[in-house]
């Protein structure tokens, strides 16, 4: 027994990398799979920032010219579905899965062949979504895609539902066993796989805040699963979970639903904090201000995100004191959420600054976040909320706090890391033109739909009322910009894949802390094998 | 026996192939139930025969998987640090069961405390009981649905009471299994076991009989919400039951086998857990379903 382990760990000891197609379809690497993660992502970003531009073609004039409605639908579904469950957060589990161990000092991911799993379901489960869209846009007969909207709503999902609703169904519980998997993988590894002498309120925030999203992820998903479970049996056993005629209620189905849905929005957001706690001090050269105070903070966020989710509902329909329960937690998240804002300020007062790529996109994050949140404040309050729901005011706020919120955090993330990746820097040319289009693009594409939205434009509709035009037309273009320059990204990313560049030092950016700047850059296959001492 | 060093597999075909099989029976399984409930649908293979293809591949993939774990396990590369792993990821893996029950107990009593009492006409649904259904009582259980179908509620003293018992007895056998487990008496331990084996097989026998007789009193899926919670909430318990069934079964044939020790029994103590947990999520529905 002992002479078989023996000539096991001799074996492991070579510390050669598997090569070919066999490293990735089988790797147990957390940096290959993160990788993985994080082209996987970035494809279903293109893919889901296409349906986008295929929304704002039809939107750019009023009436009715490239799509009918019907396919309409699916585009603002699919695209929704498609950006978060397959853009977002297969992004942040990247980062998770390359940063975590190389920050806490372990070997891997606590369970690797998991961790591998988790990654490959997700392209089963888009494939299975995307195949049927690809299905209604080119098949035969008029089989539709899901177009009920991203939060698929019954009983438009379940009565009104297409058949592709039952495929639906099942790649959402794919994607779920995905993330569940994901999700124990990081709360096991920061929780057993820590480097002795690195004590939790040692943790980079990064850490932190996704050891948080990781227990979100387990809370949450297998609700989502629960409330997908009862769309399929209302919609194929007969049972009336969501039908009022068999005592149950439609809107039953929006509180499962929500109740998954708003800690979801901080499972997209929280890693974004982790992210830009990590590079504002690396480039004001200061400490985080706060440090405590962010990881309480983020604790705070995350048990006040499970009793928020009817600000969702206002306008369906509640008991008063329902409704006021909901609009108080709902304006109490601003506190926690303020502190975050407040710390970055402060981390950045008086620092020694320097404005490389990844503190612009920080920097850009933290104001333009500021702006969504503050939408959010706006929507929170109940008797202004009716005014402003489902109107593409709505839209504005969370596509502040998910595009220049989220992603803008998340392509800072690639910026800061990409030297520790690849093993050279990204083009500085190519970053700035692509932060800067992405930046005007952006504002231009979103600004004026907090307008439109307060003049009373609804969401989801294929066509607007004529007083609408001209913003309409300056938001599909800006659509169209902000689309065309993550072209540029893919330039950056595929050079660097490719190692074209200059050749990134162990430690690019002089004020950067953290393991992951002790190893070489590009970091070795396997980093970590005796921890290090964590002083 | 057990090494410093955190084990890591050099690569494992079993994640990707898994990940195939589970995308043949979610294709499958979506075909599959459309063909055999709505009338328009055609039998095809990527209905049946799919998800059944896709569930004995997905079955296969989990056995071999576990087969090079278990080795890895007997051959000794786990240490101790990689124990705590498992141990802490089916702690987590059984708190995300919890909120999956979670789900179906929360539509439970929101069904319960706001939408009957609003459908009969209380708070804020007046209206909708004057103009939609004026004649609908509200009741618990629902034995009569808004649009009229009807159905009788089970008791809880007859077979549900003595599932509730065969549970608790099994917990109770189980952790004597347990004890003979860390003080190493195999034939308690092999005998207790089995005896928990059985107890989860009656159990199981005794809820499909439960399931014949409210079929015949006209408790069914289709009756309403009450017949959609009754059945949803014990039918994935009953689910579970068989997994952890399953789960002791395997974990008794690897007792007989020599498998663990008093500090190598992970995968024991990680089927126990979940027996456990079962059990409890029973306790929840016999008060709540059942009972009150």
């Amino acid at each position: 027994m002992s002479t078989a382990a023996a000539t096991h760990d001799d074996h492991h000891d070579h510390h050669h990398a598997p090569t070919g197609l066999k490293r990735w379809l089988f790797s147990t690497n957390h940096k290959d799979i993160g990788t993985l993660y994080l082209w996987f992502s970035f494809a279903m970003f293109l893919v889901g920032g296409f349906m986008a531009m295929v929304i704002r073609a039809e939107l750019l004039e009023p009436g009715m010219q490239f799509v009918d409605p019907e396919f309409f639908n699916q585009m603002t579904t699919v695209h929704g579905l498609v950006m978060v469950f397959g853009a977002v957060m297969p992004a942040t589990v990247g980062l998770a899965n390359w940063m975590i161990p190389l920050m806490i000092g372990a070997p891997d991911m606590a369970l690797p062949r998991m961790n591998n799993w988790s990654f490959w379901i997700l392209p089963f489960a888009f494939g299975i979504l995307i195949f049927a869209v690809l299905m209604s846009a080119f098949g035969a007969g008029n089989p539709s895609a899901p177009n009920f909207g991203w939060t698929f709503y019954a009983p438009l999902s379940t009565k009104y539902g297409p058949a592709s609703t039952d495929l639906f169904i099942l790649s959402v519980h794919m994607m779920g066993i995905s993330s569940i998997m994901g999700a124990i993988n990081v709360v096991v590894t920061v929780f057993n796989m820590r480097a002795p002498g690195m004590t939790l309120m040692k943790m980079p925030l990064f850490v932190w805040t996704w050891l948080i999203t990781a227990f979100l992820l387990i809370a949450v998903i297998p609700v989502l699963a629960g409330a997908v479970t009862m769309m399929l049996t209302d919609r194929h056993f007969g049972t009336s979970f969501f039908d009022a005629a068999g005592g149950g209620d439609p809107v039953l189905f929006q509180h499962v639903f929500w109740f998954f849905g708003h800690p979801e929005v901080y499972i997209m957001i929280l890693p974004s904090f982790g992210i830009v706690s990590a590079i504002i001090p690396a480039f004001a050269r200061k400490p985080l201000f706060g440090y405590a105070s962010m990881v309480y903070a983020t604790a705070s966020i995350a048990l006040l995100s499970f009793v928020v989710w009817a600000h969702h509902m206002f306008t369906v329909g509640m008991p008063l004191a329902g409704t006021l329960f909901f609009m108080y937690m709902t304006m109490l998240i601003s506190v926690p959420t303020g502190v975050k804002v407040f710390n970055w300020v402060a981390t950045m007062w008086r620092g020694s600054m320097t404005f490389e790529l990844p503190m612009k996109w920080a920097i850009a994050f933290v104001i333009l976040f500021t702006c969504g949140g503050l939408s959010g404040l706006m929507l929170a309050m109940t008797p202004i909320d009716f005014q402003y729901h489902d109107t593409y005011f709505v839209v504005a706020h969370f596509h502040y706090v998910l595009v220049t919120g989220a992603i803008f955090s998340i392509f800072a993330a690639a910026y800061y890391w990409l030297p520790k990746w690849s093993g050279v820097m990204p083009s500085k040319l190519l970053g700035e033109l692509h932060f800067w289009n992405s930046l005007i693009s952006a504002n231009l594409l979103f600004f004026p739909m907090h307008f439109v939205g307060l003049a009373g434009m609804p969401r989801r509709y294929a066509d607007y009322a004529l007083q609408f035009a001209d913003y309409n037309f300056w938001i599909s273009i800006g659509g169209f910009w902000f689309g065309l320059s993550q072209v540029i990204f893919l330039v950056v990313a595929v050079r660097c894949a490719m190692k074209k560049g200059e050749p990134a030092p162990a430690k690019p950016w002089e004020g950067a802390e953290g393991l992951e700047w002790e190893v070489p850059s590009p970091a070795p296959f396997h980093t970590f094998d005796t921890p290090p001492v964590i002083k | 026996m057990a090494t410093d060093k955190y084990y890591v597999p050099e690569s494992s075909p079993w994640p990707l192939t898994a990940s195939i099989g589970l995308c043949m029976t979610a294709v499958g399984g979506a075909h599959f139930i459309q063909q055999s409930t709505m009338a328009d649908m055609e039998p095809s293979f990527s209905g049946k025969p799919l998800f059944f293809l896709g569930l004995a591949w997905l079955l296969v993939v989990i056995a071999l998987w576990w087969r090079d774990t278990i080795k890895e396990s007997v051959t000794g590369l786990h240490s101790n640090q990689l124990g705590g792993s498992y141990r802490q990821g089916m702690l987590w893996f059984i708190f995300s069961e919890v909120m999956f029950f979670a789900a179906f107990f929360g539509a439970m009593f929101y069904t319960r405390w706001l939408i009957i009492p609003w459908l009969g006409g209380e708070g804020t649904g007046a209206m909708t009981h004057e103009l939609l259904w004026p004649e609908f009582q509200p009741m618990w259980p629902l034995t009569e649905t808004p649009g009229g179908t009807t159905t009788t509620p089970m008791g809880a003293w007859g077979l549900p009471a003595i599932n509730t018992a065969i549970l608790l007895v099994s917990s109770i056998t189980l952790t004597i299994a347990h004890h003979a487990l860390l003080e190493g008496k195999r034939g308690t331990l092999i005998l207790f076991q089995a005896a928990t084996v059985a107890l989860g097989v009656i159990f199981l026998g005794l809820q499909a009989l439960e399931y014949v007789h409210a079929y015949d009193m006209g408790l069914t899926l289709d009756a309403g919400i009450y017949g959609s919670l009754f059945f949803l909430l014990t039918g994935f318990h009953g689910a579970h039951v068989t997994i952890g069934t399953i789960f002791l079964l395997v974990t008794l044939i690897r007792v007989i086998k020599g498998h663990f020790s008093e500090d190598n029994c992970f995968a024991w103590e990680a089927g126990a857990w979940y027996w456990h947990f079962v059990d409890v999520v029973w306790l929840f529905l016999f008060v709540t379903v059942y009972w009150l």
